[in-house]
C-alpha cells in the first residue's frame, strides 16, 4: 500500500512542470503499472480529476501522463477492451487543441503495440485518422507535435494500409494538408515518407492519388534543390547533411515513381529540367572516381555505390527508356559533356587532371555508362557521337591495328587516360545491354547495329591502348588508375557472347596473352598483377557460364594450362604463394580448368614431397622425430589396402614416396633407423603374397617371378628403407630377404636391385665377425645371389635349349650370358647385375671383376648361343633384342662409374674406398683398348665403345690425362660412334667434356699435338651437331684451344676450320653464335692480322 | 696531324642493360647489337656504347632480306675519326655476321660536317678493302676491336 501512497504524490509531481524529477516520478508510476500493483484502469480513475481539469496545462499534463504510462508499457498485454477505451479517449482528445499532445503520444503508443500484446483494431484505428483529418490543423502546431503527427500518419499508413484506403480522397486531401508549406527538416524527412506511402497505396494512374497528382507536385516541388540555411554548427551539420541527403535521394525515387506512372509524353516536358537535376546531382554529389580496384564487379569500374549516383542512373534509365531520342540528344547536346570532352584531351595520366575535372568525368562516365546499357537506340547513339571521337582521340597510333602487336609503345604515346575511362563505361554498359537482354530476336538483330559494326573495327586498337597503359618499363611503373583501366579494358573486351557480338578469336587470345604475362612477370607490382588475376577470373568464369567452347579452349591452353607449367618451374622467381593463389583462382572459373589445375597440383605436390623432406632432415636437424612419424605415417598407409592401391595408380607418386621415404630414414639416427626397418618388415611379413618362409625353396616359372602392381609397390617402398639404412641398424631376417630380392630382381625392379646392391655394399665380411650382428655375411650373401641356382619349373623356353628335364636350375650369371633365351629377362639380370656390382665396386671387393667379365662377355658376344655370330638377315627380329641386351651390357658400365642421386651415396650410409674410380678405370683400360682393336663385327665393337665412353666421362679427369696419349683416338672414335643416335646426346657431350679437359690441361697437349688433325676433323664435325646446343658450343671451345697449338701443327687445318665455323655464325642459338664469332677471330688472325679469312 | 684531342671531355652514358631475350627473339638485332657494343672508340678507351655513338635504337636488322643497317652519331661534328669508326663497324659486323648479310653503315643525317662524304666513302666496298690492305690502318681496327671479341 505504501506504494499507492506515494502514487498520488508521483502524479503530483509530473502534473507540476515546475517540477524537476518528471522522469522519476513517471518511471515510478510505470513500474507500478508493469507490475500489476497498480492495474491500468485504477491509475485512470485516480487520473480522473486531471484528465477532465479545466485548466488546460493540468489536463495538458494529465493526458500526457497517462499517454507516456501506455508508451512505456508497450510490453504488456493488454485486453482489447482496455485498448478501444484508450483508443476512444484519446481520439477524442485530438479535438482538444490545447491539450492535444498527449492525445498524439497517446495515438502513437496505441498504434505502435505489437500484434500479440493486443492491438488497435483496424475500425479504432480508422476512427483515430478521421478524427485526425477532422480536428488536427497541423501546420498551426509547434514543431515537435507535427513531427508526433507526420509520425502518427505515417505508421497508420504502414500498420493500418487497408483500412484507411477507404478513406479516398479524404486522406490524401488531409496529408497534402497537413505537409503543405512544411518548413523543418525532420518533419519533412517524415512527410516525404508518409507521401511515398501514400504513392504505394494508389498505384493506379487512374486512382484518387492520380487526381491529386499535381497538388502533390505542387507541394513538394519547391523544396528542390534544397537550400539549407541554418547556421552551421556543430551536431546540426552532420543532421543537415544527413537530411539533405535523404531528401534527394527521396525525391529522386519520386521522380522515378512519377516518370513510370505518368508515361513519356506526360514526362517529356519535364525531361529537360528533369535531365539537368541529375547532372547537377551527379556532378555535385559524386566524388572522384576510386581506381584502388579493391572490389571489382563484372560491369564497369566498380566504385562504392552511393545511393544518389544508384538513384540519379536508375531515374535516367527510366527517362531513358521512356524518352530514349530526347534525352539521349540532351545528353549528347549538353555543354558540360563537351567541355569535359575538350578538357580530358589535354591530360595523358589520371594524376594530372584536376580533382573537379575527375568529378566531372567520373559523373560522365556513369551517365554513358547507362546510356549505352539501356537500349539497342540509345547505345547507337552513343557510340555514333562519342565512341570514334574518343578512338580518334586516345592517340593516333592505336589506330593502326598491326603496328603494335605486342601493346609497346614508347612513352611518347601515351594514351589519354580519360577517354580511356569513358571508352570502358560505353563498353561495359555495351555489354551490359548484350548480356542482361534476354530477347532474342534483340540478339539477333544486334550485329547489324552502328555499336557493334564500330567496336568491331576498333577493337583491336582498344587492345593496343589497354595494353599500353599496362605495359611497365623500366623507367615507368604502372600507376594504380592506369591498372584498374587497362586491366577492366581488356577483361570487358574479353567478355562479349561470341553468339552475338564477337571480337576475333586473336584479340581474345591475345588478351589472355597479356593478362598471363602480367601473372609470369609482374609479380612484384602487387596491385597489377592482383588486378590482372581478378580479370582471368572473370573471363573464364564468364566463358564457362556462358558455354563458348572455342574461348574455352582457348582459356584452357593459353591460361589454365600455363598456369599449372609455373608450379613446375622451381626456378621461376614467382613466389610459391602466387602461383597457389592463381591456381586456386583460375580453377574456380569451371570444372574443366579446376581439374586441370587439381591434376597440376597433385603432379606439383608429389615432385615437392621429397625435396619438402630434403628440406626438412637438412636444414632442421632437429626435427627427426618428424621424420620417424612421417616415415611411420606412410608404412600405415602402405598397410591400409585401399588407399595404397590407389596411390600407386598415380604415376609417379610411389617414386615421390620412395624419395622421402629413403631421405627421412637416411637422415635418422640407428635406433630409429632399426624402428622403422622393424615396422617396414612386419607389414612386408603379413603380406602373404611373398611367402617369406618358402622363398629359399621356391619353384619358379615364369609366372612365378611376375607379381602384382600392389606387391611391387609394396617392395620398392621395402627396398628404399634397405637402401636408407646405416652398415649398422640390424635389418631382420637379412637371409630370407635376399633371396627375395634375388627373385623379384628377376621381374626387373630397379629399387629391388639397388637394395641389394646396398646391401651388399654395407655388410660385414667373415673375416671379422666379431662385430657382426646380422645374421648373414658379406661371403653368404654373395654365395646366395651368385651361387645358389634358381629353380625353373619345366617349360618351353627350356626344352628349346635342353629338350629334357621337368626343372632346370641356373645361376644369376647364366641367365645374364643368355642361357635362359629370354631376352628380356636376360636385360632385367644384367641390370640388376649392375647394381649388385657398383654396391661391390664402391667398397673394393673382388667379386665385381667376375661381374664385369660377365658384362663384356655379353658385348662382345662369345656365347654361341649367340645368333649375331651368324651374321645372318633372317633373324632380324632377335637381332633387335640382341642389341637391346648388348646395348644394357654398355649401359650397366655407366649404372657402375656414374654418381647415384637414388642410392649407394654418403647420404645413405654407403661404403665407399676412395680412389675406386681411378682403380677400376686403369685396370678396365687395358682390357676395353684390347678388345675394341680386337673386336671382329662392327656391332660389337661399337658397343664396346660406348661401355668405355661411360667409363671414360665418369673417370676422374687426372686418371684420363696419363693416358691420354693412348686415350684420344679411342675418345675420337667414341665420339664418332655416340653422334649416330640422338638419344645419346648427353653421353656425347659428357665426352665431350673429356676431350676439352685434356685439350685445356698442359699435360694432356704433349697427346693432342699428335692428334691435332683428327682432333680438328672430329670437332667439325660436331660443330653443327643439331641436338644439342652445349655439343655445338663446346666443340666450338675447344677448337679455340687448339688455335694455341704449334703453328706449323694447325696452320694447314685453318681453311677448313674456319669454313665449318662460318655456318655456326648462324646458329640459331645466341651463345654458340658468341663462340663462333670468338673461334673465327682466333683462326682468322693466327697467321697474319688481316681481314681476308 | 692534330696535336690535341678532338673533343677532349665526351659525355659518358651509361652502357644500356641489354634486354631479356626470349628465344628465337622476333628481331635478329642481336646478331648486330651484341657484336657493336663492346668496340672502342679510336680516340678513347670507351666503347662505343658509352659515348652513345652506336645505340641499340640506331641498328636495323632484317633477318629475313639479310639486310643489317647501322646508323651512328659522332660525338662532334668535326670528327675525323668519323671514318674509322664507320670502318671499325663494318669490319666488326664483317667478322661477326654470317656471310649472308649485307651491311650497310652510314653517319647519322646532320651529325657531321661532312655526312655525305663520309657515307659514301663507307658504301665503297673498293676504297674498304684497300684500306685493309694497308697495315697501318688494319693495326688500329684490330687495336680497337680487340676488347669486342674477349
Amino acid at each position: 500500500m505504501a506504494e499507492i501512497t506515494q502514487l498520488t504524490r508521483h502524479i503530483e509531481s509530473y502534473i507540476d512542470t515546475s517540477s524537476s524529477d518528471e522522469d522519476a516520478s513517471l518511471n515510478a508510476i510505470v513500474s507500478l503499472v508493469k507490475t500489476d500493483v497498480l492495474p491500468l484502469r485504477a491509475l485512470v480513475t485516480k487520473l480522473e480529476m486531471y484528465l477532465t481539469a479545466t485548466d488546460d496545462d493540468i489536463r495538458g499534463r494529465g493526458i500526457l501522463l497517462l499517454a507516456e504510462v501506455i508508451t512505456r508499457i508497450e510490453s504488456k498485454p493488454l485486453d482489447s477492451a482496455t485498448i478501444h477505451i484508450l483508443v476512444g479517449f484519446f481520439k477524442d482528445r485530438l479535438a482538444d487543441w490545447r491539450a492535444v499532445r498527449g492525445a498524439l503520444v497517446g495515438c502513437l503508443a496505441l498504434i505502435r503495440r505489437k500484434s500479440v500484446l493486443g492491438i488497435v483494431t483496424s475500425s479504432d484505428a480508422k476512427a483515430i485518422a478521421q478524427s485526425f483529418f477532422q480536428y488536427m490543423q497541423v501546420q498551426s502546431l509547434g514543431q515537435y507535435d507535427r513531427k508526433l503527427c507526420f509520425e502518427l500518419l505515417d505508421c497508420l499508413l504502414e500498420h493500418y494500409s487497408d483500412m484507411v484506403t477507404t478513406l479516398g480522397d479524404d486522406l490524401i486531401y488531409g496529408i497534402c494538408a497537413s505537409i503543405d508549406a512544411e518548413m523543418d527538416p525532420e518533419c519533412l524527412m517524415l512527410a516525404f515518407h508518409v507521401v511515398e506511402s501514400l504513392a504505394r497505396l494508389y498505384p493506379d494512374s487512374s486512382g484518387p492519388l492520380a487526381s491529386f497528382a499535381k497538388d502533390v507536385f505542387d507541394i513538394l516541388e519547391p523544396y528542390f534543390p534544397l537550400r539549407i540555411t541554418h547556421p552551421n554548427n556543430g551536431d546540426t551539420h552532420e543532421q543537415r547533411d544527413n537530411l539533405s541527403r535523404s531528401l534527394m535521394i527521396e525525391s529522386l525515387k519520386y521522380l522515378t515513381v512519377c516518370s513510370s506512372k505518368y508515361g513519356a509524353e506526360r514526362i517529356a516536358k519535364y525531361a529537360k529540367s528533369i535531365w539537368s537535376s541529375i547532372k547537377d546531382t551527379l556532378l555535385k554529389c559524386l566524388g572522384e572516381s576510386d581506381f584502388s580496384l579493391n572490389i571489382a564487379p563484372v560491369d564497369g569500374i566498380g566504385f562504392p555505390e552511393n545511393e544518389f549516383e544508384m538513384e540519379a542512373l536508375s531515374l535516367l534509365q527510366q527517362l531513358i527508356v521512356q524518352n530514349s531520342s530526347l534525352i539521349v540528344s540532351l545528353i549528347i547536346e549538353d555543354d558540360d559533356v563537351n567541355i569535359i570532352f575538350n578538357t580530358i584531351a589535354s591530360y595523358e595520366i589520371y594524376d594530372a587532371i584536376p580533382v573537379p575535372e575527375k568529378k566531372k568525368l567520373h559523373a560522365i562516365g556513369r551517365i554513358l555508362y547507362i546510356t549505352s546499357k539501356t537500349t539497342i537506340t540509345s547505345c547507337n547513339a552513343v557510340f555514333e557521337s562519342f565512341f570514334s571521337r574518343m578512338m580518334d582521340n586516345l592517340g593516333s597510333s592505336f589506330n593502326n591495328i598491326d603496328s603494335f602487336p605486342n601493346g609497346d609503345t614508347s612513352p611518347s604515346q601515351r594514351v589519354k587516360f580519360g577517354f580511356l575511362y569513358l571508352c570502358i563505361e560505353l563498353l561495359a554498359g555495351f555489354r551490359e545491354l548484350i548480356v542482361g537482354s534476354e530477347e532474342p530476336e534483340l540478339l539477333y538483330a544486334i550485329e547489324h547495329e552502328t555499336c557493334c559494326t564500330m567496336l568491331h573495327s576498333f577493337s583491336s586498337s582498344l587492345f593496343n591502348a589497354f595494353g599500353s597503359v599496362l605495359a611497365a618499363s623500366a623507367d615507368r611503373c604502372p600507376l594504380d588508375p592506369d591498372i584498374c583501366i587497362g586491366v577492366k579494358g581488356l577483361q570487358i573486351l574479353a567478355m562479349f557472347h561470341s553468339d552475338v557480338f564477337s571480337i576475333q578469336q586473336s584479340i581474345f587470345e591475345n588478351i589472355l596473352k597479356k593478362l598471363m604475362s602480367i601473372i609470369i612477370e609482374d609479380f612484384n607490382n602487387k596491385i597489377l598483377w592482383e588486378a590482372a588475376l581478378k580479370a582471368l577470373y572473370h573471363i573464364g568464369s564468364f566463358v564457362h557460364k556462358f558455354h563458348e567452347s572455342e574461348k574455352a579452349v582457348c582459356y584452357r591452353s593459353l591460361v589454365a594450362e600455363k598456369i599449372v607449367e609455373l608450379l613446375f618451374l622451381d626456378d621461376h622467381p614467382v613466389p610459391f604463394s602466387f602461383k597457389v593463389e592463381a591456381l586456386s583462382n583460375i580453377g574456380m572459373t569451371g570444372i574443366k580448368n579446376m581439374l586441370t589445375c587439381l591434376q597440376g597440383l597433385r603432379g606439383a605436390v608429389f615432385a615437392n614431397l621429397s625435396k619438402v623432406c630434403v628440406r626438412m632432415t637438412h636444414e632442421n636437424g632437429g626435427l627427426e622425430d618428424f621424420a620417424v612419424q612421417f616415415v611411420v605415417d606412410i608404412w600405415s598407409q602402405a598397410e591400409n589396402c585401399i588407399v595404397f592401391d590407389t596411390l600407386l595408380k598415380e604415376k609417379g607418386l610411389l617414386d615421390a614416396l620412395m624419395k622421402a621415404m629413403k631421405l627421412s630414414v637416411g637422415s635418422c639416427s640407428v635406433e630409429n633407423q632399426n624402428l622403422i626397418i622393424q615396422k617396414a618388415y612386419s607389414i612386408l611379413s603379413s603380406h602373404s603374397n611373398f611367402q617369406l618362409k618358402e622363398v629359399e625353396r621356391v619353384l619358379l616359372s615364369p609366372e612365378k617371378y611376375d607379381i602384382s602392381l600392389r606387391d611391387e609397390g609394396l617392395i620398392s617402398l621395402f627396398a628404399s628403407v634397405v637402401i636408407a639404412v646405416c652398415p649398422k641398424t640390424l635389418i631382420p631376417n637379412l637371409r630370407v630377404l635376399v633371396h627375395l630380392f634375388r627373385v623379384v630382381l628377376l621381374r626387373g625392379i630397379v629399387p629391388v636391385a639397388q637394395a641389394l646392391g646396398s646391401i651388399l655394399n654395407k655388410l660385414v665380411s667373415t673375416s671379422n665377425s666379431a662385430e657382426n650382428s646380422s645374421d648373414l655375411t658379406l661371403e653368404e650373401a654373395l654365395d646366395i645371389i651368385f651361387d645358389t641356382k634358381i629353380w625353373f619349373s619345366s617349360t618351353d623356353m627350356w626344352q628349346q635349349c635342353n629338350g629334357t628335364s621337368n626343372g632346370k636350375e641356373v645361376t644369376l650369371t647364366d641367365i645374364c650370358l643368355g642361357f635362359a633365351n629370354d631376352k628380356l629377362l636376360q636385360i632385367n639380370v644384367i641390370c640388376g647385375l649392375s647394381w649388385i656390382g657398383k654396391g661391390l665396386l664402391l667398397r673394393g671387393h673382388e667379386k665385381i671383376k667376375d661381374i664385369t667379365m660377365t658384362f663384356i662377355e655379353c658385348l662382345i658376344g662369345t656365347n654361341t648361343a649367340l645368333p649375331l655370330m651368324k651374321d645372318s638377315l633372317e633373324n632380324t627380329e632377335e637381332q633387335i633384342q640382341d642389341t637391346l641386351v648388348m646395348k644394357s651390357a654398355a649401359d650397366a658400365f655407366h649404372v657402375l662409374m656414374s654418381d647415384c642421386e637414388v642410392c649407394l651415396n654418403r647420404k645413405f650410409h654407403a661404403t665407399i674406398q676412395p680412389l675406386y674410380k681411378q682403380r677400376f678405370f686403369s685396370s678396365m683400360m687395358p682390357i676395353f683398348l684390347q678388345l675394341i682393336t680386337k673386336a671382329y663385327y662392327p656391332l660389337s665393337r661399337s658397343f664396346l665403345y660406348r661401355a668405355f665412353a661411360h667409363i671414360l666421362s665418369d673417370t676422374p679427369m687426372v686418371a684420363v690425362l696419363s693416358d691420354a696419349k693412348k686415350l684420344i683416338p679411342v675418345l675420337l672414335d667414341c665420339l664418332s660412334v655416340l653422334t649416330e643416335d640422338i638419344q645419346d646426346k648427353d653421353m656425347l657431350y659428357g665426352l665431350l667434356l673429356v676431350l676439352s679437359g685434356i685439350l685445356t690441361d698442359k699435360y694432356g697437349q704433349d697427346a693432342v699435338i699428335e692428334n691435332a688433325h683428327i682432333i680438328i676433323n672430329c670437332l667439325i664435325k660436331l660443330v653443327d651437331y643439331p641436338h644439342k646446343m652445349l655439343v655445338r658450343e663446346t666443340a666450338l671451345q675447344c677448337l679455340v684451344a687448339l688455335s694455341e697449338l704449334p703453328h706449323a701443327r694447325v696452320y694447314p687445318m685453318r681453311t677448313q676450320v674456319l669454313r665449318a665455323i662460318s655456318k655456326c655464325l648462324d646458329d640459331t642459338k645466341r651463345s654458340v653464335r658468341h663462340e663462333a664469332v670468338k673461334c673465327r677471330q682466333t683462326w682468322a688472325s693466327m697467321s697474319s692480322r688481316s681481314l681476308h679469312f | 696531324m692534330v696535336s690535341g684531342l678532338i673533343n677532349a671531355n665526351p659525355v659518358i652514358y651509361e652502357k644500356k642493360e641489354r634486354r631479356a631475350r626470349t628465344a628465337p627473339s622476333t628481331f635478329h638485332d642481336e646478331y648486330a647489337v651484341e657484336p657493336i657494343d663492346q668496340q672502342e672508340d679510336p680516340e678513347y678507351s670507351y666503347s662505343l656504347e658509352q659515348l652513345k655513338v652506336v645505340t641499340e635504337e640506331a641498328i636495323e636488322v632484317d633477318d629475313k632480306r639479310n639486310y643489317v643497317r647501322v646508323t651512328f652519331t659522332p660525338t662532334v661534328q668535326h670528327c675525323s675519326m668519323v671514318t674509322i669508326i664507320g670502318l671499325c663497324i663494318h669490319v666488326k659486323l664483317m667478322r661477326s655476321l654470317p656471310s649472308r648479310y649485307k651491311v650497310d653503315i652510314r653517319v647519322a643525317p646532320g651529325s657531321h660536317t661532312t655526312v655525305d662524304e663520309v657515307n659514301k666513302q663507307l658504301r665503297d666496298k673498293e676504297r674498304i678493302a684497300a684500306a685493309m690492305e694497308n697495315p697501318n690502318i688494319v693495326h688500329l681496327l684490330d687495336d680497337c676491336l680487340a676488347p669486342s671479341f674477349d
